[in-house]
């Protein structure tokens, strides 16, 4: 018996009027867990009762323990029926399992119905002990972590990244039983919500078996799905990045988000103490991950001597800090190589995680993407779900190929998705082709404190990552190459694409914004085979539209890359969706966009003052972005710059093909642009209103930003005030006679009203960013188009946003003397004492980028073939997108979260004052402005089914949603509290969906939510932390010396 | 093509002030939408109209949610459902509890009863007053007097700790429920001219003085209903009146002390007689239920009117009632001492108060 669970009931409040007679309840609640259940007695006529019940004792199962919820059921007692349901609550137990979360849950709960939302509270304490020693965990999964967010959590360091883990588990859907005939909806409901809920604790058991196997102690960028298929199943299925964490001790750990340029590289250099606590600087953090016996004892393949220890992927090197700088450069070949090998080897060389620390990632190649189409029958064995199984297996198979062909031995930013429509279903998989390098700590300190001489510098780390991973004689798409504009070295595309966040070192130009490409297609109602063929017929050109359209905005808004991008497409029954959500910035190390020229192809006079009022319009537009997205180049010294690759001509070999089969695809193409020009024709109205919806995308109002990654590039300097919101919008087309124009039209304005309500309601927030904004589209039914958005709103401190990059650090410089005198004092000695060292190990870095993009070239002999056999390409339904670059990143920008990160947490421990609120704060990213998280207690993977019949009653469906997704999140909030927490980070809504029939007065609605649970404290400590820049990235800085 | 649903929904809940007031005030959502847009919303923000119906909406939705809390406002502290700060719940609360002084001038001394309310959509015609905000308003009276009504303790203070109210809107809702316990007359014409601030003060000094809670403070209804025993210790004051010596000698001690110090001397010493019968009866009365509910009428006709066409200025009135007031002190007859201070304490700040300029 591994565990004794033991549950107190201790009081109710607010619980409904269940005797009309007295206007009063007789409550008793049902403790159950398993198939034990306990009752506590009767609290006669009151709605606010006291049951202080005894300790409710389970013996249990390990495994049951991570499977089960202990499920609390409320129930008024009536002496003559059958006593009625009040609500449940269920509750997660898993935290408990975790000596480092939480280790009891106590508090409030909502008594939730799924006919009548939630009725009144329950407080409960629930209590877990495991007999067992650690040992025994390893039986079950017990005690490894899981994380939704999708870095390396703060407080922790990764002392190894293993890899790529996934599972599937799948079961009848009990909505679908022929038991569901004669049942209340309640029962059915609620037989629902507890499969899922068993489901996924299953599920997260095996991902956490999969995860010790591979010796690793946690899951982080866990992402946890549903497929609902209705006659032939329920699919629950995720996928994480298995890894090695180590706790930072508190001691050092508000240092370990500081940036490496907070506390100098010098110093880490200088003084490689074994330990935080024993650093002479009150920062001088870097040190404790140094401590090579600390994380050498925490993971038996991190070889003494650094690294890369086989086949895991190392990524912290960090362990050893000390060795790792005697290597020798052909010994870093070698290493190097072996690393690759050893990706290559693994299966699927995937991250879930979308930031990294620096130096980590060394190029990105570009987004990978494929999607399939397939059909849905009943699962006939649940317990070999091999056919789930195998259509993944190949998307990913096709994703790995992918980024092979892009010169890639990893892909990163990834995730699964799929979109349901009857028996037809597509799965999607995307992520973003990359270069990773394990020895990056060492590399990575070098850079540190180099902005000043950046240009000089052969591999800054603000623009390695640009530099492309492939041979640039053997491009697998056709793409501008030129010398960085950073460094002057290596080679850069004229455009990136990318579905991680913006790397925190990267050198950036002015303000981001988000950019989406929406597009409808309308298809042909069809079934089975047909239907299903038809949809792939569909996809590529959506996508290629898609990415024409971003490409198109992107020019507009004078960017050059996009961060964060996602790619949703939903099908319908007589309509696709396509949804393209990213974050545009203007990299400096990328070339300047062209601008785009218009140009007619019928030579008529008419035409062409048509044609240069639209050129104007376009130019004036071009203008005015760049002034309001502070896009300003820094003036580009002569040498060397402009001086383009001779352009390869036999590079549009590839991937173009597809694009001859769609004539709208052809009015651009993007193999004929001149470096500075991106042509469009107007030769058609197609072309006509493609460029009025593409000027018609409205710019936010003034004091607004928006992106759909962790925070905006160029804001910084976060307030302490957040607000996170969920928006969902259903739009009824009533006319059945639409034209993909026309539909096209209305999904756009769907989206651009959605953003101007955003913008309206936050007005008060100004100046604010909406972070993180993701779009969920989806076809409930025929002539219904729904738009789900999460995100949160974030107000930051106009002034400083002001400043430019390159000004950030001087003003920091000032800044400090005047705040932290003491500190700016040693840095400067420690900077000049170390310089000689700095510039030295960069010429070594520079080395090996070389030697890594020569070695990265992969064979595309294969992926050639592939491609030039697109028509095959479009039957297996997959698909993958150009773009992409490369190379070595350490650090460059670091001062510039330095600054923000003090005036930060100058401000909040200002504005904070006495307030003493017990807030929940949620919010979808990895962190909250103005704290640091000291504690994870746990993942919150919540799943609700909210039915009504009585629609009207309740104010229609949007009365019924709205009151609904209060309801989830008061549940949240009330889980994490009873946890201990006072946050929620990392959170999203992963589904919301909503069926309807008013005729019949009746709805139902289903919604799946997850997030870490954490605690928060106000970051008073006038110590800069720069939490918001990149979460959890442990300062790779150090590790020389 | 037409929008099916639109939701918003912040995790700390998200509440317009401005809507709030609109929603409170009775507004259709389409009629919060025009005066939104007459208030010029739609410029701040680069907003068009369907952007603000569609946040009229949702927050409508809102404010409809949140009305069961603020009904009991001590749940709103401790509910789940809703996020909201403190100092925007006391925001909301006060709000919702915020009554229009036209409208309360019309329920004044009403029984908060079905009767009255069926009267509503007549004072909602009257006042300008929303029907559905004087309902609010009605309602929100009728269930502070509900519960009140059975607690023990000082009424103010009750009515602060269960409703969560500032102390200047608990004083008024102290007032309220005092007026509509005791009935008194409001409506009459000749007490038109008076504001519920006038009468809320009066109550404010009745129910310190005159209430069994302003000897006694553990006693249920305390402080609603006026202390019997001090009402029959009044009619002992009728000495002042019968007494035809008395009568003389108490004149010609206040006429003495005021000599040279007003120009209305002369009309004080003919109404002497008039105005002291006038205030003796009313304290005589107030046994009679029926009187007591007269008793503003009352004051206005027997002392405001006489000494108002006679057109006293504030200042006499305040010399005439305090030399009025002391000089029964130095009648050697005169045994009721305590009674007539604690029954003439009360009328002069009420008179102060009622009498204006």
């Amino acid at each position: 018996m591994p565990g004794k669970l033991k549950a107190k009931i201790v009081a109710g409040r607010h619980l409904p009027v269940m005797d009309r007679a007295s206007d009063l309840t007789d409550a008793f609640v049902e403790v159950k867990f398993g198939n034990t259940t306990f009752k506590t007695d009767v609290y006669p006529k009151s709605l606010n009762p006291q049951w202080n019940s005894e300790w409710f004792k389970f013996e249990v199962d390990d495994e049951d323990l991570q499977d089960e919820p202990l499920q609390i059921t409320v129930l008024d007692h009536d002496t003559y029926s059958a006593n009625d349901a009040i609500g449940k609550v269920y509750i997660d137990i898993d935290p408990l399992l975790c000596t480092e979360a939480a280790s009891v849950i106590s508090g409030w709960f909502p008594i939730y119905d799924t006919i009548h939302g939630i009725r009144g509270e329950i407080n409960v304490l629930v209590k877990v002990e495991l007999f067992n020693d650690l040992n025994r965990f390893r039986q079950s999964s017990c005690g490894v972590k899981f994380f939704c967010t999708t870095s390396i959590p703060r407080g922790y360091r990764a002392a190894m990244v293993h890899g790529f883990v996934e599972e599937l588990v799948v079961n009848e859907d009990p909505e679908y039983q022929w038991i569901d005939r004669i049942r209340t909806p309640r029962a059915s409901n609620e037989a629902r919500q507890r499969l899922i809920s068993l489901m996924s604790g299953e599920l997260q058991r095996k991902i956490g078996l999969k995860v010790l196997e591979m010796g690793g102690n946690a899951v982080v960028g866990y992402l946890q799905c549903f497929d609902l298929e209705g006659e032939s199943g329920l699919v629950v299925r995720a996928i994480g990045t298995a890894c090695t964490l180590d706790k930072i001790s508190s001691g050092s750990f508000s240092n370990t988000h500081t940036h490496p340029n907070t506390a100098p590289p010098s110093n880490a250099c200088n003084s490689p103490s074994k330990d935080g606590k024993e650093s002479p600087l009150a920062h001088g953090c870097r040190s404790t991950h140094n401590s090579p016996v600390h994380s050498a004892c925490s993971s038996q393949r991190l070889s003494q001597n650094f690294s890369v220890s086989v086949p895991t992927l190392i990524f912290t090197g960090m362990g050893s800090g000390g060795s790792a700088g005697k290597e020798a450069g052909p010994l870093k070949t070698l290493l190097r190589q072996q690393t690759q090998t050893a990706l290559e080897q693994r299966e699927f060389p995937f991250f879930t995680l979308t930031s990294f620390p620096p130096a980590f990632l060394v190029h990105v190649g570009g987004v990978v993407s494929a999607r399939s189409v397939k059909l849905l029958d009943r699962i006939h064995n649940p317990d070999e779900p091999e056919t789930r199984d195998a259509w993944w297996e190949e998307i990913r198979q096709e994703i790995k190929s992918h980024a092979k062909a892009l010169g890639c031995h990893a892909v990163i930013g990834y995730s699964e998705n799929t979109s349901i429509c009857e028996e037809v279903c597509i799965l999607s998989a995307s992520g973003t082709a990359a270069i990773l390098n394990p020895r990056y700590m060492r590399e990575g300190c070098l850079d540190m404190g180099s902005t000043d001489h950046r240009f000089d510098d052969p591999s800054p780390p603000s623009c390695g990552f640009c530099h492309i991973p492939y041979d640039e004689l053997n491009m697998p798409f056709p793409a501008q190459l030129t010398y960085c504009y950073n460094c002057r070295r290596q080679k850069v595309p004229d455009v990136l694409f990318t579905t991680i966040d913006l790397p925190t070192e990267a050198a950036v130009t002015g303000k981001g914004c988000l950019i989406q490409a929406r597009l409808c297609r309308l298809k042909k109602r069809a079934q089975g085979e047909v239907n299903a063929t038809a949809i792939s017929n569909l996809l590529p050109f959506m996508e290629y539209e898609l990415h024409t359209q971003l490409m198109n905005k992107l020019k507009l808004r004078s960017m050059n890359a996009l961060f964060g991008l996602h790619i949703q497409i939903s099908v319908g029954e007589n309509m696709l969706l396509g949804l393209a959500s990213a974050t545009g910035v203007y990299l400096t190390a990328l070339p300047a966009p062209g601008g785009i020229q218009v140009a007619g192809k019928t030579p008529s006079e008419l035409n062409e003052q048509h044609v240069l009022t639209i050129q104007k319009r376009i130019n004036d537009t071009i203008a005015k972005n760049k002034e309001l997205y502070q896009i300003t180049p820094p003036e580009l010294t002569e040498e060397g710059v402009g001086s383009p690759i001779p352009e390869p001509r036999h590079r549009s070999r590839l991937f173009r093909s597809h694009s001859e089969s769609s004539d709208e695809v052809s009015e651009l193409d993007l193999s004929h642009g001149k470096k500075d020009a991106f042509v469009l024709e107007i030769d058609d109205t197609d072309a006509v209103e493609d460029i009025h919806s593409l000027l018609t995308d409205a710019s936010p109002p003034t004091g607004f930003y928006s992106c759909n990654t962790e925070t905006m590039p160029g804001i910084y300097n976060w307030t302490t005030a957040v607000q996170m919101f969920t928006s969902v919008r259903v739009l009824r087309l009533s006319n059945a006679n639409l034209s993909n124009q026309s539909l096209n039209k209305i999904f756009t304005d769907l989206c651009e009203n959605l953003l101007k309500s955003f913008y309206f309601k936050l007005r008060s927030m100004i100046p604010c960013c909406l972070c993180h904004l993701n779009f969920n589209v989806a076809v409930p039914e025929e002539e219904l188009i729904q738009v789900s958005v999460t995100a949160v709103a974030m107000t930051f401190d106009k002034d400083q946003a002001q400043e430019r990059p390159a000004e950030r650090f001087i003003t920091k410089g000032g800044s400090e003397t005047e705040d932290q005198l003491q500190f700016s004092l040693e840095l400067c000695a420690d900077t000049s004492s170390t310089n000689s060292q700095t510039s030295s190990k960069i010429s070594g870095v520079q080395e090996n980028a070389l030697v890594s993009s020569r070695a990265a070239s992969v064979d595309y002999g294969s992926f050639a073939d592939r491609c030039s056999t697109w028509l095959e390409l479009l039957r297996l339904k997959a698909h993958t997108i150009r773009r992409g670059s490369v190379k070595t990143i350490s650090s460059l920008e670091h001062c510039s979260p330095l600054t923000e990160g003090r005036s930060r947490s100058l401000r909040s421990s200002r504005s904070f004052g006495g307030s003493s609120v017990t807030m929940v704060k949620m919010t979808p990213l990895s962190f909250l402005p103005g704290t640091r998280i000291i504690k994870y207690l746990g993942i919150i993977n919540m799943f609700f089914i909210r039915e009504t019949t009585s629609l009207r009653e309740e104010g229609g469906v949007s009365g019924f949603l709205h009151s609904f997704i209060a309801e989830v999140f008061a549940m949240v909030r009330a889980h994490v509290a009873a946890l201990g927490g006072n946050a929620v980070v990392s959170y999203s809504m992963k589904d919301c969906v909503l069926m309807e029939n008013p005729n019949k007065n009746q709805a139902q609605c289903l919604i799946n939510v997850s997030g870490d649970a954490v605690v928060c404290v106000r970051e008073t400590d006038p110590e800069p932390v720069a939490q918001m820049v990149n979460s959890g990235q442990t300062c790779a800085a150090d590790g020389t010396s | 093509m037409s929008v099916e649903l639109d939701v918003f929904v912040g995790n700390t809940t998200i509440m317009d002030e401005e809507v709030y007031q609109l929603w409170l005030d009775g507004y259709t959502v389409n009629d919060a939408v025009k005066a939104r847009v007459d208030a010029g919303v739609l410029d701040e923000c680069e907003a068009t109209e369907d952007v603000l119906l569609s946040d009229t909406m949702d927050q409508y939705r809102t404010f409809q949610m949140c009305e069961r809390l603020l009904q009991s406002p001590a749940k709103l502290a401790n509910q789940l459902l809703f996020q909201i700060t403190p100092h925007r719940q006391a925001m909301l609360i006060e709000r919702y509890y915020a009554f229009d002084d036209p409208f309360v001038r019309e329920v004044l001394g009403k029984k908060l009863s079905k009767g009255t309310k069926k009267d509503l959509d007549d004072i909602s015609a009257k006042t300008g007053v929303t029907l559905k905000s004087c309902r609010r308003q009605f309602d929100n009276f009728k269930r502070v007097f509900k519960v009140v009504e059975e607690l023990k303790g000082p009424l103010v203070e009750n009515i602060r700790q269960h409703f969560l109210l500032s102390d200047k809107l608990a004083r008024d809702y102290a007032a309220i429920v005092f007026f509509a316990n005791n009935r008194f007359e409001t409506g009459k014409k000749k007490l038109q001219y008076l504001t519920f601030q006038d009468f809320a003060f009066c109550a404010g000094q009745l129910i310190n003085n005159w209430t069994v809670g302003a000897v006694d403070n553990m006693v249920e209804d305390m402080d609603v209903d006026l202390d019997k025993e001090f009402l029959q210790e009044l009619k002992e004051l009728k000495i002042l009146i019968t007494d035809k010596d008395l009568l003389d000698q108490h004149k010609s001690l206040v006429c003495t002390a005021l000599r040279g110090k007003t120009k209305a001397l002369p009309e004080m010493e003919a109404n002497f007689k008039n105005l002291s019968r006038g205030l003796v009866n009313i304290a005589t009365k107030l046994t009679n239920t029926k009187d007591v509910r007269d008793f503003f009428i009352d004051l206005v006709e027997k002392f405001i009117e006489p000494c108002r066409s006679d057109r006293w200025t504030s200042a006499d009135l305040k010399l005439y009632l305090t030399h009025y007031t002391n000089s029964a002190h130095i009648l050697d007859t005169f045994k009721h001492q305590a009674v007539w201070d604690r029954y003439m304490g009360v009328i002069k700040s009420c008179i102060f108060k009622m009498y204006h300029d």
